[in-house]
């Protein structure tokens, strides 16, 4: 009988056949991947080295997802030939999961809109945010570009298992405090490295009450504290979401009650405020009340983070029959194109328009600077994302700030950084 | 191949020095080193490439290479001629990046602290010491382990992976881009 294992151990056990003796963190496992990601940006060059090493063909065409996201549709014309790139990959490897723009989506939001993720498995991509998948009970980390190319030619990569660090969230979440206020509470408190190559595991009874996509904006983040992971337990709430999208059968992991956590923090978020991350790190996160007077440029909406139908509710209530501050501009970034058409038909849109902000189609776009909505020399946007460092959005002198979309929402109303709870009716 | 290195310093002793700064997301339109190496560093320090010359070190403070996974921010430093780098600690992405790049990070306390620019630096993998000759001072690091010295031994996780399956890791170059075109319709 092995050591009482953590759920992330035991999933990585049970890919490198270690089952019956289990796995210790540190140690170095070569464990086998079953789903992998793929998009524009990361994966072109893999395709090359995967080519180099006398690979033709991807270990199983079936295990990958790919879609283009980062700067669609095509900002310019190198990023044209990347997407062309990937197409082309797609093609020759015969793979069947593609989602083509019209269809397409931040990839760490579409692959589970799409039931592709499932309780138990392994799944990487070239992109930090794959953290985002953990949400589901899965093993979920990003990885390089080399690191892909080895997927993509053996199936199977290298991983030290991590140590964990456990979280038990207790009490219900405060009106106008969201999931994304308590990942930038947590990030506040332990720091960006402060879970440096540790998996993040969530416990505690405020879990049940948070849906798969609050879930999902706390698990995308837990790379914001260096985590190579952010891993939930799988609960009714996410067979639920499963079942809604995929028949596939799954084995979901639990972590032993007496396994072993590098450190336990214990957290009431009954406690909690909106919070607000000022410039440049994720972990300068403030109480709403300590964040003073600051004028924005730009409200920003959008990004893996927060940007799924639950996110853009939330904004669309706050702006409703209001209209943002003279000078301000607010660009609403759905997360993918189903949340899209999800968001057109509850009349989101027209809220959001009649406000003021302008809607653009599903991409990564201006939370990593790259188009719809870069910003200038010390402009200065309040964003739903997850990083606020130098030069992330745009020009090296502007400054971000992150927080819920509906802190988001309720400054572009009012034009400075403002506390939503007020404007929530 | 010998696993000891030499070379000049560049010290970034500042925590958190990230991706985004290392080589910025609005040159991710590209995966071309040399060009990326263009744009290496240059929205922290402008004067990093006018300085850097082939076989530099960088030294840096903690969590280097924290943010996003874009490997282009190991090849950027590479391509600009650094040919290894010591941090108090380092985001692990970036960490597995190098090894699988054949590209050498070393985890070494203090080293930033008491290095300045310009100092000539050595670091000998197997004993697991960083010196810094001009000033005469020395630190241990925790030697990287097998399974690490491996990878560097073989040049990067591809070829370590084509050594083990008897079969050899092309050189990137045109006969590359020839084969891509040949899959091209």
């Amino acid at each position: 009988m092995s050591r009482p294992q953590t759920i992330t151990e035991k999933i990585l056990a049970a890919h490198c056949g270690r089952e019956t003796t289990g796995v210790r963190p540190g140690q170095i496992v070569n464990a086998a991947i079953d789903l992998v990601v793929c998009h524009e940006i990361t994966t072109p060059p893999a395709i090359k080295m995967m080519q180099r090493l006398g690979v033709t063909k991807v270990f199983d065409p079936d295990k990958l997802v790919v879609t283009p996201d980062h700067f669609v549709p095509n900002k310019d014309i190198q990023t044209a030939e990347l997407t062309k790139e990937l197409q082309r990959f797609v093609r020759d490897q015969g793979i069947k999961h593609y989602y083509e723009l019209g269809e397409h989506g931040i990839c760490h939001a579409l692959i589970p809109e799409k039931g592709h993720i499932l309780p138990g498995m392994t799944a990487v991509c070239a992109d930090s945010h794959t953290t985002t998948l953990g949400a589901f009970g899965a093993f979920a980390s990003g990885i390089g570009s080399t690191d892909l190319a080895a997927v993509l030619a053996t199936g199977e990569l290298w991983f030290r298992v991590p140590p964990t660090l456990r979280f038990n969230l207790n009490g219900k979440l405060p009106r106008g405090v969201f999931s994304k206020d308590l990942i930038l509470y947590i990030i506040s408190k332990i720091g960006v490295d402060g879970a440096r190559y540790c998996a993040m595991e969530y416990h505690g009874d405020t879990i049940a009450s948070l849906s798969m996509e609050a879930r999902m904006t706390i698990s995308n983040m837990a790379v914001e504290a260096g985590g190579k992971s952010g891993i939930f337990h799988a609960d009714a709430v996410t067979d639920e979401y499963v079942r809604a999208r995929t028949s596939v059968t799954y084995t979901p992991f639990c972590s032993d009650a007496d396994a072993e956590y590098q450190s336990v923090m214990d957290i009431d978020v009954s406690s909690l405020e909106p919070i607000v991350a000022l410039p440049s790190l994720p972990s300068n996160g403030r109480f709403i009340g300590e964040v003073g007077n600051v004028a924005i440029d730009q409200a920003y909406i959008g990004s893996c983070t927060n940007a799924r139908i639950e996110d853009l509710r939330e904004a669309a209530a706050i702006m409703k029959g209001r209209h943002i501050a003279k000078g301000v501009k607010a660009i609403v970034v759905p997360a993918t194109t189903s949340i899209w058409k999800q968001a057109l038909r509850e009349g989101l849109f027209e809220i959001f328009t009649d406000a003021g902000c302008v809607v653009s189609t599903a991409t990564c776009g201006a939370c990593l600077g790259g188009s719809m909505g870069v910003l200038g020399k010390q402009e200065v946007c309040i964003s739903t994302t997850n990083r606020n460092f130098t030069g992330r959005m745009g020009h090296p002198e502007a400054l971000v700030y992150l927080a819920s979309p509906a802190t988001v929402a309720a400054s572009a109303i009012t034009g400075v950084i403002t506390d939503p709870r007020p404007y929530m009716n | 191949m010998s696993r000891t290195i030499k070379g000049r310093a560049h010290v970034y002793s500042r925590a958190h020095i990230n991706t985004d700064e290392i080589i910025p997301a609005r040159y991710l339109n590209t995966h071309d080193h040399a060009e990326l190496a263009k744009h290496a560093m240059e929205d922290i320090d402008k004067e990093f490439l006018a300085r850097v010359q082939p076989g530099d070190i960088l030294v840096a403070g903690e969590d280097f290479g924290c943010g996003s996974s874009r490997e282009h921010a190991v090849w950027a430093l590479r391509g600009a001629g650094i040919a290894a780098v010591v941090g108090t600690s380092f985001a692990r992405i970036f960490f597995r990046n190098s090894f699988n790049n054949g590209f050498l990070a070393v985890e070494c306390v203090g080293a930033a602290a008491e290095t300045t620019t310009g100092d000539e630096i050595e670091i000998d993998v197997d004993r697991g010491t960083f010196r810094n000759l001009t000033k005469g001072t020395s630190r241990d690091f925790v030697p990287l382990g097998e399974f690490v010295h491996e990878l560097l031994d073989a040049g990067g996780l591809l070829p370590y992976i084509a050594k083990k399956n008897g079969t050899t890791y092309a050189p990137a170059g045109p006969q590359v881009d020839v084969k891509l075109t040949s899959l091209k319709g």
